[in-house]
């Protein structure tokens, strides 16, 4: 079943390729295969699931050095197909609507296949059994997400997101070149199997290794300060794909640390250490970027890298457990920092799709441009409303579950670890609880500017809602977040198998520690329950109330201004000021202020801008400092082809007294 | 008997705001308004009509709803002294928190669904200062937790039960610190002075009146009666956490009920006494409360 899905969405991808220039057809082609794909998919994904028993595939025969066929449907891989097919398949549905309106100037052939090509490489990535082929499924998902960001390549800003996305994405692949050989060394083999029944791995390699894997994987999961990429190819990429990318590809990177954790062995504290350090610098940092951006794509992927700084605290706060053998935090951590894995596709593919609505409907992504579009595309608002709210880990949602279980996990550990042993867990409750209340600055701002008040300018005065091939996908996204938050314990129960291959304890334990999370989950969707109850009690109480008594309506109140207009309505950069005024240290925001003079001032402008720290102050300096190097051996490439055959000659000579004396 | 904090608090929270100004207006020389009076207001509003603004939409609506009911069931969760809350399990504080974030969201994005600059602005101001107090309240529940109880099951209600004198005589450092960070909490929280002047004049100056500026009628109601409750649940907080317990219900029950006029009469006092800071201020001053949290969990690693 697994690979007819994968057939369906490389052959429909294939087709929709030769289409051509018939782009609706195409397009229709594309996303058909690609929501049929991953519903075929998805059946073995949900049984492996439900039943916790793996699926093997495999080896088949593949004639590549090191490398074999063999693929596995485990509880871990499962964990992480669901949303990956999942959101996939209705990101595509909205695809079919938003690529339609591209159909006269470009063809829709290509996307459509390198969509389909990142799904398959996804689901490759997390069911390889086999370092080539993982690397080489890695490889085929990078490049098909490249292609993708770059669908719009007429413009400067788009060539230069995907530029920057494929130079961050292959520092990463080399470092997981490293990572593989360095293993493969120690085993002998590079099927997984072979790694893990190898055994322990010693002390200074393992550390070697899971540093490699951290940068590696980090770089494609957006850890700071390795998120480069995200700010700039998120927005660049169609909406769809932009959901796909931030709600589930960057989650193959979490999977593929969790993955080598699994391969190393018994991990020491400071992995642990490691991985909270990383998780507090990306959540805080994340959220704090966020909310200094103004263009709303832009500001959802710095939201990525906030929400993998917090599955990266579950995960820390899991390690720790694992290595101390304190199976509680083991299963507690790591259940909250998967569990939001899948939290975060469902909300972040939401997100990203009701921002793909706003921009097909008002034309602009600017989020100070907007404003009002709750009255234009009211179903879109609601749907963008509950995944802020979802985000923002506020209950009843699917957020705020895996939140919970995060901190349950650091109260644990701060009461039952002694002197420093609590200090992670202390940051990870710090940190959770202000980039809380970040989170909510952030997305009361995004959504109060953008849909809430009066239209800032003609673009949201003429925007219109979305089609329905939108629409469905994001309400049933939005169904879905409402419906894990109030299913929240047997989502968790569902969890223990994936549990216990990931803390290595016996399916029993895990079951009990995994009780001690649902039975105050069952509490908090009771206390949930009821104030959904209370509200629609209250909405009751004020209709009776108002009942026969006079409703008037009237412009909102001006504080004695007579004459208020739309432009002296709150904007995003002035709802942030005050917080971005606080972190100005960290932030560095660049403002330039053309103030007005005199009484009668004709012009004045405002504009404010906040570069990336990472990408201003490491990136750009070190690539400045590797082209200064490099330019130094320009003297080598003069353009004369004589020379460059005798390059060859001599590197093939070089090659045989090498082969030769290594002979002997 | 768990019922017990929950009834009181629906009850007798408004009265909480009729004893602050009481208090107010003692201490400035004046009569002041009757202790009942917040019920009288409640009353009156619930009986009449509301305005809506044009540009405000269903969420406008909404936010007075989402807010009370979060508070309602915050307050479920809120024991009084030794006296158990209604609703308590491991890890209730953290939905606690949560609950008073969500009313608090619902506040803000109605504020903006006017289209007000100066409600734009207190919600601005909002979210800011709840970003500062929020890692104040966990951390500092952190803390007592790890004294009062060592066992993994964090509830509010455990905390509170087991803040004792015995525990007040060989940690009452610690205790004395997160109470600190908890009034400054309370405050904020609750738009008191010095963070903010429930009275003031001027829209500029507000953060939380001027985010409910166009509420009216039964909306407005709802929305004070919310503020009560949170004054009350968040005063709760501080008294469990100031007030030893005997164990003993009958005893502990009229004990906690003093603290809660203690606490409003403090409020009353701080505000006859002190002016607002200036916003400026207002973000060191939180920042501190969390520094008060961070200096007790190093105390209580010393020993």
């Amino acid at each position: 079943m697994l690979f007819l899905g994968i057939a369906i969405l490389l052959g429909g991808g294939l087709l929709a390729m030769m289409a051509g220039r018939a782009s609706l057809v195409a397009n229709g082609i594309g996303a058909l295969s690609a929501v049929i794909g991953c519903a075929v998919a998805l059946i073995p994904v949900a049984g492996v699931i439900a039943t916790g028993t793996a699926e093997a595939y495999g080896p088949l025969t593949w004639n590549v050095p090191y490398g074999s066929f063999v693929v596995e449907l485990g509880p871990l891989s499962a964990w992480f197909a669901l949303p990956i097919l999942g959101i996939s398949g209705l990101a595509a549905i909205y695809g079919a609507g938003y690529m339609a309106h591209y159909a006269g100037s470009k063809r829709l052939g290509p996307p459509w296949f390198f969509y389909n090509l990142l799904v398959v490489g996804m689901l490759m990535v997390v069911i390889a059994r086999n370092g080539v082929l993982f690397l080489v499924s890695w490889e085929v998902m990078s490049l098909a997400s490249y292609f993708l960001v770059t669908f719009e390549h007429e413009k400067q800003s788009v060539r230069e997101a995907g530029r920057v996305y494929l130079i961050a994405t292959h520092l990463g692949t080399a470092c997981l070149f490293a990572l593989f050989v360095l293993l493969g060394r120690a085993a002998g083999t590079l099927d997984f199997a072979g790694i893990a029944a190898h055994g322990q791995i010693s002390g200074s390699l393992a550390n070697v290794l899971f540093l490699l894997a951290v940068i590696g994987f980090g770089t494609k999961a957006g850890f700071m300060p390795l998120h480069v990429w995200l700010p700039e190819a998120h927005p660049a990429a169609p909406s769809h794909v932009s959901a796909v990318m931030s709600g589930v590809m960057i989650k193959t990177g979490i999977y593929g640390v969790v993955m080598t954790l699994g391969l190393l062995g018994h991990p020491p504290a400071w992995w642990g250490w490691l991985l909270i350090g990383i998780g507090v610098t990306s959540g805080v940092l994340g959220v704090l970027f966020a909310l200094a951006q103004h263009d709303l794509k832009r500001l959802l992927a710095y939201h990525s890298v906030e929400n993998i700084g917090i599955i990266a605290l579950g995960l820390g706060v899991g390690v720790l457990g694992v290595s101390l053998n304190h199976p509680e935090l083991a299963v507690l951590g790591f259940a909250g920092g998967l569990l939001h894995v899948l939290n975060h596709g469902v909300f972040k593919g939401l997100l990203f799709l009701g921002a793909g609505a706003v921009i097909h409907g008002a034309h602009t992504g600017e989020i100070d441009e907007l404003g009002g579009l709750q009255k234009k595309m009211p179903l879109t608002a609601l749907t963008f409303l509950v995944g802020a709210v979802a985000i923002c880990g506020l209950p009843p949602l699917n957020g705020f579950v895996s939140e919970f279980l995060i901190y349950l996990s650091s109260f644990e550990e701060e009461i039952s670890l002694t002197a420093v042993g609590s200090i992670p867990s202390l940051a990870v409750i710090g940190s959770l609880a202000m980039i809380g209340g970040l989170a909510a600055a952030c997305f009361t701002k995004a959504y109060g500017v953008v849909f809430l008040g009066e239209p800032h300018s003609d673009h949201a005065r003429s925007a219109h809602a979305p089609g329905k091939l939108m629409l469905a996908p994001m309400l049933v996204l939005a169904a879905c977040c409402i419906g894990i938050g109030l299913a929240a314990p047997v989502v968790v129960r569902q969890m223990q198998p994936v549990m216990a291959v990931v803390t290595g304890e016996t399916s029993a334990v895990v079951a009990t520690q995994l009780s001690g999370a649902t039975a105050p989950l069952t509490s908090v969707v009771m206390a949930t329950v009821s104030f959904l109850v209370l509200a629609l009690a209250l909405v009751v109480v004020r209709k009776q109330l108002l009942q026969g008594r006079e409703i008037g309506e009237g412009g909102t109140w001006g504080c004695g201004y007579s004459r208020p207009a739309a432009r002296m309505q709150y904007t995003s950069s002035s709802f942030a000021q005050p917080i971005t005024d606080f972190f100005a240290s960290v932030l560095r925001t660049r403002r330039q202020l053309d103030a007005p003079q005199g009484l009668f001032s004709d012009r004045a402008s405002f504009h404010s801008e906040t570069p990336d720290a990472s990408m201003r102050y490491g990136y750009r300096p070190l690539f400045a400092l590797l082209d200064w190097l490099l330019s130094k051996l320009q003297w080598i490439q003069n353009g004369r082809v004589n020379l460059y055959v005798m390059y060859l000659a001599l590197t093939i000579l070089v090659l045989l007294v090498w082969f030769v004396g290594a002979g002997k | 008997m768990s019922i017990i904090p929950l009834i009181l608090t629906v009850t007798l929270a408004p009265l909480m705001l009729g004893v602050i100004n009481r208090t107010k207006a003692v201490i400035g020389g004046r009569q002041g308004q009757p202790l009942a009076q917040p019920y009288y207001n409640l009353w009156k509003l619930l009986g009449k009509g509301a305005v809506y603004s044009h540009t405000a939409s269903w969420v406008f609506r909404a936010g007075p709803i989402v807010t009370l009911a979060s508070v309602l069931v915050a307050a479920a969760l809120m024991p009084l002294g030794s006296c158990p809350s209604l609703v308590s399990f491991s890890g209730d504080l953290v939905l606690f928190a949560y609950l008073l974030g969500l009313g608090r969201f619902f506040t803000v994005t109605a504020a903006m669904d006017t289209g007000s600059a100066f409600e734009g602005m207190g919600g601005s101001r909002e979210v800011f200062f709840s970003t500062l107090a929020e890692p104040a309240l966990l951390l500092g529940l952190a803390a007592v937790a790890k004294k009062a109880i060592g066992t993994p099951l964090v509830s509010l209600t455990e905390i509170h039960a087991h803040v004792t004198a015995s525990l007040w005589a060989h940690s009452g450092l610690i205790l004395v610190f997160v109470a600190v960070a908890f009034v400054i909490v309370f405050l904020a929280e609750n738009s008191r002075i010095p963070v903010d002047d429930p009275n003031t004049h001027l829209e500029l100056t507000m953060i939380h009146e001027v985010m409910v500026l166009d509420h009216s009628g039964p909306d407005f109601a709802f929305i004070l009666y919310g503020a009560a409750l949170k004054l009350w649940v968040l005063a709760a907080l501080i008294v469990g956490m100031v007030i030893p317990n005997t164990g003993y219900f009958i005893v502990d029950l009229p004990i906690s009920l003093v603290g809660m006029l203690a606490v409003s009469v403090m409020v009353g006092v701080i505000e006859s006494v002190m002016a607002r800071l200036r916003l400026l201020r207002v973000s060191q001053l939180l920042v501190s409360a969390t520094a008060m949290t961070a200096l007790a969990l190093v105390l209580e690693y010393r020993g």
